[in-house]
Formats: structure tokens, sequence, C-alpha cells
């Protein structure tokens, strides 16, 4: 099967179904067009689920456009404007890397080489001849404290340099499956390297 | 009202409005390419910067700026220009330097504006940014490079056309104007587009390097190709019409224009009738004008005055129905009908065939309802109005006929006339609508009229305005949507059959030996009888000159002075802005030579005369560019001739971009067609 292919329909699965109304629900009667944003959100993870790769087709976006009595247009500029809308099919795997400066001071030029050697891909915003990936340069993602950062779909692998990412990805395009996310090499949430050096005393509080 | 100063100048405005608004009222003239009167405010050029003091020492764009008392605005000082100076230099960083080959060079508001503004050179040293242009038809051209993004087509195509195609797509650097997926806009009005834009991104396709605006003669005339009366200027070199833009009206057309109305020009150069006919053997052979008067008059030697009949087309200007008249009255016939589509419109009294609410009066209604018509396809500048209101607020639509996407919400009550008994016996809701309005409407179109019951449905639709409180001493909600420009003038005229005489059905298939049509293309010609004699008077080779015995060339609406007078019933006068081509004639010289030739010469021998004489068989053509509300008094309706059948109702217009000679002519309308109706025509076969 064709994952990648422009689907012929597209309507709301009954599990998407279900956020759907929800998300029209936090608005109130008349400002359902508010619900926009959620709703492509919701149209994207149900691409992902049928077909494996999370984007948006045109035909999606008018059905969020019927929902809410917007203009098809209306759907478009607001699809278009948001980068983590995709308006192209992507791989299973959606590497999204930050090269922005913490990123590139902490070497995120070697974590773009790994992506480029294992995947195949020779620049950003292509896909792997074998769909499983696509590569996205991304802006800041939030999380320069463990700098380089990979996000692959939805979640963060941190504290990257290019042997970890190769082994990442090598896991991943030999059928694995995504390990837990955050730090590579052990560090607990954004605590400093080898763990914590102040505040060791356990307060009565607790921790 | 709030008082305030702008340049040392006091004005007073009303409270909410802006800054620019104010500086309007006071004379003052500010720099603008986002902001516009009728459109919602965007505040994204920042070109019309102003210094107000008392605020933050900043500039501070005065589209977006409410008035308070006492406000004191500068809008040419130094912290202003150096503010204006900035935008115009970011604005031109990725604007292409190709006025030499831009169509709106001359017309350009960021040409004028950057000689005050503009630097001598550009600081910036990167690459400019390029945009592929879109496919929008065969009407807007577009040179997405010199969009500056001041979105003004988008909030038009959204806010007046009410077909919200276009949109802000990507964002930043990227950002650009457009449909997203490749369609043409299928807005009427989408000609409009391209006055709006204050560059020369969106431009006219088919005038595209043909002029440069200095080189055009530009003449006042009223548009002919609707019932509305928009107002337009023709521009033209030498003797060749290149294009037609609108004037402003607020009154009729405010400052649009239909993209008929626009872009038929190009029917104006084919098709053309540039010589007298006549039909030997069968035959149509070129000929001179003597010899075309002897050949007519010869037919009508001797033939009695009941056996000659005359059809007025639908373009014709008030003085050569006049003339054709009067001619018709000197030859003893009453056989005279202008209603080519033999709708039953009743002339005995102007409040039964008159637009009466007028055209800017649907902003004072509070609830309408359309009979038999689609107001965005036999008149989209009116539909505009309409919806102008209805965006407003307040204004419950409700349609009896066909279905159609209207560009705003409306009940839609059924297809045929039992629709309208519904609402008599107040058996539909929207009944209530009209009864607890307090300047409730009703519009009847063509389609309601035009067909063997129409002069029921008139009286029916007239008994619903009466049941409904719309006429009173102040209010008349009793409108007839015309198609034909020159209807009203005509039925103002008398232009309908006399004690006695025939109307066009009648003078059909056979029922006269001799027809004179003035322009007549939009009936059956085939119905005319096989030995009827057909004399036809007009610009175009059209249905009626390829059935006529004897063509004589006219001038179409561009080449002669005419009165008009629209659905409303507003008298407004065109001027010539270039000559008929080749041999053919003003309309009313032609009627007025013939007259003479067959010896029964018409008492006016200049136009002045003939104006005179228009005023004098109807005083309302005295009164140029007034219209006064009728005050709807009397509730004596049409005279009902049976009860309306149970046919559906269709709308009179199904083809906008062709319904007369001049836009069948054209190239530009046929791409329209193609562009736009494809769809319809596949589901037709």
């Amino acid at each position: 099967m064709n994952t990648l292919a422009e689907p012929t329909d597209f309507a709301f699965d009954e599990a998407a179904e279900a956020d759907v109304l929800v998300a029209i629900a936090r608005y109130p009667a008349g400002k359902q067009a508010s619900a926009v944003m959620p709703l492509l959100e919701i149209a994207q993870r149900q691409m992902k689920r049928v077909t494996g790769s999370a984007w948006l087709p045109r035909l999606a976006m008018d059905v969020v456009a019927k929902r809410l009595g917007m203009a098809p247009v209306r759907v478009y500029e607001m699809a278009t404007f948001y980068l983590m809308y995709n308006l192209q099919p992507v791989g299973k795997y959606h590497l999204q890397l930050c090269t922005t400066t913490p990123c590139w001071l902490r070497g995120s030029d070697d974590v773009v080489a790994a992506c480029k050697k294992i995947t195949g891909i020779h620049g950003f915003g292509e896909t792997s001849a074998d769909g499983m990936f696509t590569m996205t340069e991304v802006e800041c993602l939030g999380a320069c404290v463990n700098a380089p950062i990979l996000q692959i779909n939805d979640d963060y692998y941190e504290d990257l340099d290019g042997a970890r990412t190769e082994a990442l990805l090598e896991t991943l395009k030999s059928g694995g499956a995504l390990p837990a996310p955050g730090s590579t090499v052990g560090r607990h949430a954004s605590e400093p390297e080898g763990g914590r050096s102040v505040l060791l005393a356990t307060t009565s509080t607790g921790e | 009202m709030a008082k305030l100063t702008i340049d040392g100048i006091e004005v007073e405005v009303p409270n909410g409005s802006t800054v620019i608004q104010a500086a309007e009222a006071a004379g003052v003239e500010i720099p603008r390419f986002c902001y516009h009167e009728r459109l919602s405010v965007a505040g994204n050029c920042r070109m019309c910067l102003v210094e107000i003091e008392k605020m933050p020492p900043k500039p501070v764009a005065s589209c977006g700026m409410p008035v308070s008392e006492g406000m004191v605005v500068h809008t040419d000082s130094e912290m202003v220009r150096r503010g204006r100076r900035g935008v115009m230099e970011f604005l031109l960083i990725n604007h292409p330097l190709d006025c030499p080959i831009c169509d709106q060079g001359g017309e350009c508001d960021l040409q004028d504006e950057a000689v005050g503004y503009g630097r001598d050179h550009s600081r910036y040293d990167e690459n400019k940014r390029a945009v592929g242009n879109k496919d929008w038809g065969p009407i807007v051209k577009t040179v997405m490079t010199r969009c500056i993004h001041c979105t003004r087509c988008i909030r038009f195509s959204a806010e007046i056309a009410g077909v919200p195609e276009l949109g802000a797509v990507y964002r930043g650097e990227s950002m650009e104007v457009g449909t997203y997926v490749d369609k043409p806009l299928s807005s009427e009005l989408s000609g409009n587009l391209i006055d709006l834009c204050p560059v020369g991104a969106l431009t006219a396709k088919p005038y595209a390097f043909t002029a440069r605006t200095w080189e055009l003669r530009k003449t006042d005339s009223i548009d002919v190709l609707d019932a509305l009366g928009a107002n337009i200027r023709v521009d033209a070199r030498g003797a060749e019409v290149l294009r037609i833009l609108p004037r402003r009206n607020d009154e009729v057309n405010e400052e649009w224009l239909g993209d008929k109305s626009r872009f038929s020009v190009d029917g104006l150069k084919r098709r053309r009738l540039d010589k007298p006919w006549i039909r030997k053997s069968g035959k149509l052979q070129p000929a001179s004008w003597e010899e075309a008067f002897a050949a007519i008059a010869d037919r009508l030697k001797g033939m009695p005055g009941e056996r000659i009949g005359a059809i007025a087309g639908d373009l014709c200007d008030a003085e050569s129905m006049l003339a054709l008249k009067d001619m018709m009255s000197a030859l003893g016939s009453a056989n005279i009908d202008c209603r080519q589509d033999g709708a039953a419109l009743d002339a005995s009294r102007r409040e039964f065939y008159l637009f009466n609410t007028t055209i800017a009066g649907i902003e004072e209604a509070d609830a309408l309802l359309i009979i038999g018509a689609n107001p965005r396809r036999e008149s989209p500048v009116l539909n505009a109005r309409i919806r102008k209101r209805w965006v407003a607020g307040g204004f419950p639509v409700a349609l009896i006929g066909e279905h159609a996407d209207l560009t705003y919400d409306f009940e839609h009550i059924g297809n045929g006339p039992a629709a309208l008994q519904s609402l008599a016996d107040g058996s539909h809701g929207f009944a209530e609508a009209l009864k607890s309005a307090k300047n409730p409407m009703i519009i009847i179109g063509q389609g309601a009229l035009a067909r063997p019951d129409g002069a029921a449905m008139l009286a029916a639709a007239w008994a619903l305005a009466v049941q409904f409180g719309m006429l009173n001493a102040d209010w008349h909600g009793f409108n007839v949507l015309h198609t034909a420009a020159s209807r009203v003038a005509a039925l103002d005229l008398g232009f309908v059959p006399g004690a006695g005489g025939k109307d066009i059905a009648a003078m059909l298939g056979g029922g006269v030996d001799a027809l004179w049509l003035l322009g007549a293309d939009e009936f059956d010609t085939a119905k005319i009888g096989a030995e009827t004699f057909v004399i036809y008077q007009g610009h175009h080779g059209d249905a009626g000159a390829s059935r006529a015995d004897v063509i004589l060339p006219g001038a179409a609406y561009t080449e002669k002075p005419g009165t008009y007078t629209n659905m409303e019933g507003r008298v407004q006068q065109g001027f010539m802005a270039v000559s008929p081509p080749g041999d053919a004639r003003e309309d009313w010289r032609i009627l007025r030579a013939i007259s003479a030739y067959i010896g029964h010469a018409l008492p006016y021998d200049n136009f002045v005369e003939l104006r005179a004489r228009l005023a004098q068989v109807n005083p309302v053509f005295a009164a140029v560019e007034q219209v006064r509300r009728l005050a709807g008094t009397d509730a004596s309706g049409p005279v009902a001739q049976g009860a309306p059948g149970d046919a559906a109702l269709v709308s009179a217009v199904q083809n906008y971009y062709q319904t007369d000679p001049i836009s069948r002519a054209s190239p530009t309308m046929a791409a329209c067609v193609a562009a736009h109706y494809t769809v319809v025509a596949e589901a037709a076969e």
C-alpha cells in the first residue's frame, strides 16, 4: 500500500469524532471556528493512525472547513501558517531537527549529518526512499538546556551526538520501536550532567 | 461628535471615526495602501502614519486610530515623513523595479507615493523574493512578485463579493496571497480587485500591455449590460474603446462594476454592423444608405399602419426609442413593444415596474423576499448591496424560485408559485418575519414575469406587498428587478402596444407585414412570420440581423450620447466616447433620416430638440440624476389575469456572462463562460 498517496476521500472516524466533539464544545455556540486548530490536529493524527503518515491532505482541510462553517481558504490560511501541520505526506518517523544557535553550538551539525547518513536523505524537507523518514529543519524547540534536540514524531530525544543519533535511527530503521524519550545520556529532566549538585538535603516537605 | 485639529484645520467628525477619515473630512490627504473606506480596517501597510500630540512619542497608523475630543494631529511632521520613508523602503525591498513593463504604471499608488517617500537607491543587498503567478481565470492577471500584502483583495472577496476564496497562505517571508487551490475566482465582481489593488499585482488580463493611462480619452457614460445603470468611465484611444471602469456613485453602484459590464468591451470591436445590408435573393448583400432607405420605403409604401410593427431591444437609449415610437405613430401603427421576453410588465402605473425601494434604499429595509430572481446573476452589483445590508445584520431573506448561491443566507420557501400562497395565508414561518418587519421589501424578477402566468404573478406579488404593509407614505417595498437597461425608459415612454395595437407575441408569426427591430435580439427570431419584412437597426450581427431583410448599422452605447433609466427610475445620461464604425450612425439620426425619406419627417432636427421632446412625452426625463422614492399610498394593484400556475420559477439569466449582442461577441466573456460554466454545461447535456 502506498501510504503517501493523496486520499480520495476523508471523514473523521469514530475515535476522531469523539475528540472533535470535545474540541468544538470548548467554544461558545457561533464561535465554533475557534476549534479549527484542534480539528486540524485531530485530522492529522487520524491520518497518522490510518495511513501511517501524519499529514493534512486538502480534503481533510475541506472537511474541517465544512464542519466549522468556514470558507475553505480560511482553513488553508491556518494550516499553511503553522509548521506543525504537514501539508505533504511525511515518513513514518518525522525527524524534526533543531539547528538554532544553542543546539548548533552543542553539535546539531553532527546530528544532521548522522540523520543524512542513516536515512539517505540529502536535505531538509525530503523523505527517504523507503518512506520511513522525513527530515525537517525546525526553529528552537524550547529545550536548549539539553541541546542538541531531535524531535521524532511527538517526542524529544535530547543530549544527542552523532554516534547516539546513528544508533537511535538504526534501531528505528531495522524495525525497532521508539525508545523512551528524553535525554540519551541518562540525564534526569534538565538537571546538570552527572546528577544534582545543589539542594541535596531533603526538606521537611519531602524531596 | 468629536472635534479635533488636523494640520491646524479644525474638523468635527462622528465618534468612532478614525483619524484617516477625519483627515479626509479636513481635506488632508494621507497616503495609504491597505486602507479602503468600504473595507474593514487591516492596518498592515503602515503607510498612513501620523503624529498625534500628547500620545506616546511614536508615529500612529491613522487608519486604525479612533478619534477623540481635542486630538491634535500632524500629518506632515518630520517624524511622520521619516516614518513613511522607512515604510516605503521596506515595501520596496521585495517590490520589483519593473514599472516600465507594469500595466499599473501611471495609475499606481505605490509609484505615486514612492515619488514622495522613496529613496533614490536601495540599501538592500540581498536577493529579492519572487512569487509564482497564480491563475485566477480570464479576468484577473496576477504578477504576485509585485504584491505588497495589503490584503485589500482578500477583504473585498470576503466582505463585499461574499465569495471568500482568497487568503494569505504560508507566512512571513513566504506569505502569498492566493486561493491555495488553483481555480478561477468565481465572483461576478472580480474585476473590482483590479481597481482595488494599489500596485500592479492584479491587473486586467484582457487589457494587458494595451495602453498607458495617459494615452486614454476618458468619457463618462452609463452601463447598459444590466439594468442597474452603473456609472462608468469609457477609456478610449483613437477610435477604439480600450477599457471600461466604474465611476463612483454611492446611490447606484458605489464604486463597483460587474465583470460583464467591465470586460465585454472587446465585444464592441467584433461582429459589428458597419454598413447597411439588403437581402437579395435570400442573401444579405452590402448596400449604401440610399439603397437601404429605398428598399424600406419601397416595402412600406401603401402598407397599412396596423400591418407594421416595432420591437425595441434591451440596450437602446431612450432617444432612439422615442424616435422609433414617433415614427410608428406617424405611420399609423400602435404595434410597438419593448418587452422582448414577453414579461407581463404593467406600464399603467410607474410603481408597477420600478425598483421602488431604490438601490440605496435596500440599506433601510429589514426583511426581503425574492421571487423568481437570482440577483447575483441578474445584477451582481445590486446583489452586493443586498449582501451589504445582510452583513449589517437583522435582515432575514427568503427566496421563492431556483435555489442558488446568492452570497448571503436565505430561507428557501419553495420553487413554484404555491410558495406565495403559503406566505399569504401565513402558513410559512417567513410570513411572521415579514409581518414584524418595519420596512419589508419584495423583489420580483423577470423570471417570474416572463411566463404565461406573469400577470398573475405580478398581481400576487403586489398583493403580498399590500398584505405585509410594504406600501406606505414613506416606504415602498415593491420592486421589479429588471435585466434590460432600456426597459424602464421604454415603459416610461409608453413603448407598449397602443389602443388596438399588437404586442410582441401577436406581431410574430405573421401578425405584421413589416417589423422594425431596434437592437432586438433577445427573442426567438425564428418565430417571425416567413413573409414578414424585417428591418434590423442595431450594432451587432446577432440573432436579429441574421433574420433581417434590411440592416441599418447603428451605434453601440459607447458611440452615442444617450439617456438611460435604470431599474429604480433614475434618468442618467451617457456621452459619446468614440464614433460608430464605418457607415454606422447614431440611431436617432437614422430614424430621423428614414422618417423624412418615407414622408413622415420627425419634428426634431437635433439632439437638443429630441431631448426636449423626451421631457415632453414624460416629465421624468427632465429630472436627470434624480430619483425620489414613490409613496406607496395607492394600494390598488395591477390587473390580475387568472391565477399563478404551478411551474417552477427560474431566473431570467442563466448565463451571466452572455446576455446581449455585445457580451456574446466578446472573447473575454466566452472565456469566462468556459471557465465558470463548464460544470453546468456538462450537467445539461
